[in-house]
């Protein structure tokens, strides 16, 4: 039996009233709903506010740079597959400097889950625009306004036919905890952009302001339907919308490497007869 | 010819097939026991430009390219205009016939006579073959092997054609000298640089292999791919540099030996995850074959002036080991070394080449591998699951380290600053510890450093001293200005970083007189050899003109500069 106790509880570095409480709940609420034990687990985060939670979940944690948790992730998915890997980081982490990345792990469709805390801001580095940021939206660092337009993960996601699409919203916990564990569950790459109130710098689209816009896909709502699912992603306003945008059942990255199938590459030794062989080609 | 060994240059432009004719004399050669150095000159681009495929070979040991032709075999005419004037004086041109030799010895081939236009290299490597008495049994084996995935009739064809220009060859009058055979020829392999990290890297138990394709580290990664499942590792192509180095070190830390390789203008874009493989003592091997810079430079020539960039490469202070091969077996040897330390002290561990070493095909003697035996990662650990710390404070600064998902121990690894379970802290007592035990690893580094390789005269007039792949050129100088009675002493380094002076300050002190040569533009040894022990070598021969040092370039630079 997992409990929660397993997952342990940590002294946070988060302003009191921060989103960042409930995800880090919902995540470790889902991997005791789905029986994970803490060393099957390992978290991959990048740098920021949103960055921190692994640190405050009692299981495998890899901390690594600014935009790099995917690779990082990806990198660890392969060599033992066994692990359940899940990146979580913050929007301007996963969609800013590590845009390119973000586009390569949806390409890849390895079987991971990527949690983003999309505060649409700057947390750690106190308040600059990030690329969900409102055009418009003016910050100290953009007194002009953004001039730029917001980036929006789940049409591109659903467009590169990503193999699981949803956004959740951390201000409806149960909701946020069953997407995690359904996107633990499926096999190949899970997005859930997680829309979270930041207290301290985003002053516009607070707790209020999402509770009055976010709804729950209906029940007859089908994922598996790539032409609504694009609408539905690009839903955003007055109403927004909160599920599993799009799903799909493209075969995940490790299945097309046959060195996997004879289970992780880690704990492999070296055949040097083989290596014999190889060297031997070269006479 | 020079002290018996000939320089066969075939030239024309890409996709004119010179790469593979001069791949099947070296193979040819190497069979019959000949030792070559191959030198590949090539542009940036796939057809048309100006390539050259240069097979220095000889019945003895060679280790270094020479300057002057004494075989070239013109596939186009710029190739006469371009290298005609570097034929030695006993040297032989071979053209199309109405090219005409412009006054020096020329053999014109009746290219389209004998054969249709697609088989003109074909032909060229009859002619070569012939010319330097390379029996047409031994091109026609390595002919045939080449065409073995095509149906039968091609290599039929192409052995024809190789008969037809041996058989033209031979009715010439011309006097080419025949290379002298070996006496004993032994059994050798032909591989590059390149190769020989790989296959290394195979032994050592490379499973993660990350790449971003640039000149000239790409066949790197080619020679693994198709190795990738018989060997059991994975090779991917990354989305950049920044996600190679960024996915082998998730790799390692979930416990394979990983490996990214690259070149200067990738290696810039990977320099964070370096520190970040320092932060998190993570092993990762990282090879960089250099090609001059700044920025993408010239893409396709050689140069060594990456050593500051990767000795200084990271932000952050933390320790690392850069080794610097000086031949194909060395990088075999070497590579693996580079595995077992970066396993051994946690942290990114170099090896760096240039694109000279890295296509340079040679005569290698076998590798016995049977009694190799792979890095095993992670550590033996006894104690109670809760207490494990990945980041214990130890006397060596080692700390165990187990994989993540191997057992129920927890393992956590931060880029920031950390306490001894891998949380990050903002404590700058242990800040201070953490530093400490970092770089306590140097220690370990520094009793495994690979000593600077010393050979000739002791207490030499001369010491030649440089690194990498310069060796072979400067081995040979050495021995040509011996035989002109003067006392002469070469120091290689194939470790650039640790350094550790009482491995050669002796060498220096004892010299009359120390030149340092290498294919750069700042002396950049002598500036490291300066700064590490005061010791200022006032000498330099440099070269950073795209081409390999050769060992006429540091006989003439004695010539001209130094007396
Ligand atoms: C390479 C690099 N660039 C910049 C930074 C500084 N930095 C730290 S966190 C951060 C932004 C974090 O924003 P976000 O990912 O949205 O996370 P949040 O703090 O809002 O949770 C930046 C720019 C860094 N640490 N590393
Ligand atoms: S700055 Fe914003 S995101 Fe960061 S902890 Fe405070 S409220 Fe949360």
């Amino acid at each position: 039996m997992v409990t929660l106790e397993d997952y342990g509880t940590f002294e946070t570095a988060w302003c009191p009233g921060c989103g960042n409480f409930s995800i880090l709940s919902a995540v470790k609420k889902a991997l005791v709903g789905l029986g994970l034990k803490p060393h099957q687990v390992l978290l991959v985060s990048g740098i920021g506010q949103a960055a921190k939670a692994p640190h405050y979940i009692r299981a495998n944690v890899f901390n690594g740079l600014h935009g790099r948790a995917l690779p990082v992730a990806t990198g660890a998915k392969l060599a033992n597959p066994e692990l359940t890997v899940i990146a979580e980081s913050g929007d301007g982490c996963t969609y800013g400097e590590g845009g390119n990345h973000f586009l390569a792990a949806i390409r890849r469709n390895i079987n991971l889950t990527l949690l983003v805390h999309n505060n649409q801001i700057y947390g750690l580095t106190k308040g600059q625009a990030s690329p969900t940021t409102e055009e418009g939206r003016i910050t100290k660092a953009q007194p002009q306004g953004v001039p730029s337009a917001p980036f929006n993960p789940l049409a591109v996601a659903v467009a590169m036919q990503a193999g699981f699409v949803a956004r959740a919203f951390s201000g409806m916990a149960d909701h946020l905890t069953d997407l995690i564990q359904q996107a633990v569950s499926h096999h190949g790459f899970s997005l859930i952009d997680i829309l979270q109130p930041c207290i301290s710098f985003n002053l516009v689209n607070t707790l209020a302001w999402y509770k009055k816009r976010c709804y729950a896909l209906p029940d007859d709502y089908d994922p598996a339907q790539w032409e609504p699912a694009m609408k539905t992603a690009m839903e955003w306003g007055e109403r927004i919308p909160v599920g599993v945008i799009y799903r799909n059942k493209r075969p995940s990255f490790e299945d097309h490497f046959p060195v996997l199938k004879q289970g992780p590459l880690v704990g492999r030794g070296v055949d040097q007869k083989k290596v014999k062989q190889i060297l031997g080609s070269y006479a | 010819m020079t002290d018996r060994s000939v320089n066969v240059v075939f030239g024309g432009e890409a996709g004119q097939g010179l790469v593979t004719i001069g791949q099947l004399l070296a193979k040819g050669l190497v069979r019959n026991g000949f030792f070559i150095v191959v030198t590949q000159g090539y542009q940036s681009r796939i057809r048309g430009g100006h390539n050259t495929f240069s097979i220095r070979t000889s019945a003895e040991e060679v280790r270094a390219p020479q300057e002057t032709i004494d075989l070239l075999i013109c596939l186009d005419i710029q190739t006469r205009a371009i290298h005609g004037p570097e034929l030695s004086s006993q040297g032989l041109m071979v053209v199309d016939s109405g090219w005409e030799g412009n006054g020096l010895a020329c053999l014109e081939v009746p290219f389209k006579k004998l054969a249709a236009a697609r088989f003109s290299n074909i032909l060229a490597l009859g002619v070569a073959g012939a010319l330097i008495g390379l029996p047409e049994e031994v091109v026609g084996q390595a002919l045939e092997e080449f065409f073995i995935h095509k149906p039968p009739s091609v290599a039929g064809e192409n052995r024809k054609i190789l008969k037809t220009a041996y058989q033209w060859t031979e009715g010439q009058p011309v006097s080419f000298p025949k290379l002298p055979y070996p006496s004993h020829p032994g059994r050798r392999w032909m591989m590059h640089g390149n190769e020989a990290i790989a296959l290394g890297a195979l032994s050592a138990g490379l499973k993660f292999f990350s790449f971003y394709p640039m000149t000239p580290s790409t066949s790197i990664a080619l020679t693994l791919s198709p190795q990738a499942e018989a060997m059991g590792l994975i090779v991917e192509q990354a989305e950049d540099e920044i996600g190679a180095i960024n996915m082998a070190i998730g790799a390692s830390f979930a416990g394979v030996p990983s490996m990214v390789s690259t070149s200067g203008g990738g290696f810039a874009l990977m320099v964070e995850g370096v520190s970040l493989a320092g932060m998190t003592e993570t092993p990762l091997v990282i090879v960089v074959a250099q090609r001059p810079g700044p920025a993408t430079g010239l893409p396709t020539r050689t140069e060594q002036a990456d050593l500051e960039f990767i000795l200084y490469a990271g932000h952050g202070e933390f320790p690392r080991a850069v080794f610097t091969p000086g031949s194909v077996e060395a990088c075999f040897r070497l590579i693996r070394k580079a595995f077992e330390l970066a396993e051994l002290a946690q942290t990114p561990v170099f090896l760096l080449t240039d694109q000279f070493l890295a296509d340079s095909y040679r005569a290698i003697d076998p590798f016995e591998v049977s009694d190799l035996s792979p890095v095993r990662p992670g550590t033996e650990w006894s104690g109670p699951v809760a207490s494990y710390l990945r980041y214990a404070l130890t006397e060596t600064g080692i700390s165990p380290r187990l994989l993540p998902g191997r057992s129920e121990h927890l393992v956590v690894a931060d880029s920031d600053e950390h306490t001894e379970d891998g949380h990050l802290t903002e404590d700058l007592s242990i800040r201070k510890q953490m530093v400490g035990k970092r770089l306590k690893k140097i220690e370990t580094l520094v009793r495994q450093v690979d000593p600077p390789e010393f050979s000739g005269d002791t207490k030499p007039d001369l010491l030649l001293v440089t690194w990498g792949s310069t060796r072979g050129s400067v081995l040979e100088a050495a021995a040509k200005m011996r035989s002109k009675g003067k006392r002469v002493g070469t120091l290689h380094f194939s470790q650039v970083w640790p350094l550790v002076p009482e491995q050669f300050m002796g060498f220096l002190k004892e010299a009359g007189e120390v030149v340092c040569v290498e294919g750069n533009a700042f002396g950049q040894l002598s500036r490291l050899i300066r700064q590490e022990t005061g010791f200022q070598i006032a000498k330099q021969v440099l070269r950073y003109d795209g081409l390999p040092i050769t060992p006429e370039f540091i006989i003439k630079a004695f010539e001209e500069r130094f007396h």
